[in-house]
């Protein structure tokens, strides 16, 4: 009847897949910090589906920090992003290059 | 019925979040992610974690998402015509990661499938919000406060970063000032 843990450890390992060829392969800086909120979210299932299946709160719990740090990620680097578009009116990753080699 | 209420959410998680990735303009992007985080919180509450799907949609769907319509509405981006030139890299890094994946697929997935093992706290209690309340501020009551130190340097850190040339300003003001008056 419930559903077998290894069904979610699937979804969620297509939804982070996902999340790092979007990190990956997208030149819009946006896209890409929604990547990571895709990548964010499978290991929020993940959790979740182990807490339901081990009968421990504690998963739960650290969706709930991870949540937290999300937030502040999403904070952070939409501010960075900001300054970005300021100083260069562009926001494609490509034309950033003053740190690479 | 479980099974039915798992592929619909899963089903929809899979493409909305493919379509995040293979849309080119970012609010569509943004939108289809927000379908996605509404189906997590769907999955969540077959997985008997109610607050959870309600701090989901509120603060993912409600607060995150918003955040990200604000921003690309505000800087007005243009559609990307093509994806990025790494695109070798990408495939370098995926493919491995995609033979892994279909390994431990066709592998053995029972070794998952054991009986819970520990009964700390009791998650099917009548009060999912009430449970993890109590694991929150009797066992995770630490980490709990650095949440809350973290959620403060991210509020001055943006506020820092994307404060127009701090500096600058108040010095403009300063000699602006006594010529106003």
């Amino acid at each position: 009847m419930t559903v077998p843990v290894s069904y979610y450890l699937i979804l969620s390992a297509i939804v982070f897949l996902t999340g790092v060829v979007g990190v990956l392969i997208r030149r819009n800086i946006i896209a890409i910090l929604l990547s990571v909120e895709l990548m964010l979210n499978a290991t929020n299932i993940n959790f979740v589906a182990f807490s339901d299946h081990l009968q421990d709160l504690g998963g739960q719990v650290f969706v709930f920090f991870a949540l937290t740090v999300a937030a502040a990620e999403v904070a952070v680097g939409l501010a960075i992003i900001i300054a970005l578009h300021r100083s260069k009116s562009t926001i494609n990753v490509e034309e950033f290059n003053l740190l690479k080699w | 019925m479980a099974h039915v209420f798992f592929g619909y959410f899963a089903g929809m998680i899979a493409i909305t979040s493919i379509l995040v990735v293979a849309l080119r303009n970012p609010v569509y992007s943004a939108l289809s992610l927000l379908v996605m985080f509404f189906h997590v919180a769907g999955l969540y509450v077959t997985l008997h974690a109610e607050f959870l799907a309600a701090v989901q949609v509120i603060v993912y769907a409600g607060a995150i998402l918003v955040l990200y319509l604000f921003v690309v509405m505000l800087l007005n981006v243009k559609r990307d015509d093509r994806y990025h030139s790494q695109w070798r890299i990408a495939a370098f890094v995926c493919i491995p990661l995609s033979i892994e994946f279909l390994v431990l697929l066709s592998g053995n997935m029972e070794a998952a499938n054991h009986q819970p093992v520990s009964l700390l706290v009791e998650p099917h209690a009548a009060d999912n919000t009430l449970a993890i309340g109590q694991t929150l501020f009797s066992t995770y009551l630490f980490p709990f406060e650095v949440a809350s130190l973290i959620l403060l340097v991210a509020m001055i850190g943006a506020i820092v970063l994307a404060k127009r040339d701090i500096g600058e300003n108040e010095t403009k003001d300063m000699t602006r000032a006594p010529g106003a008056q």
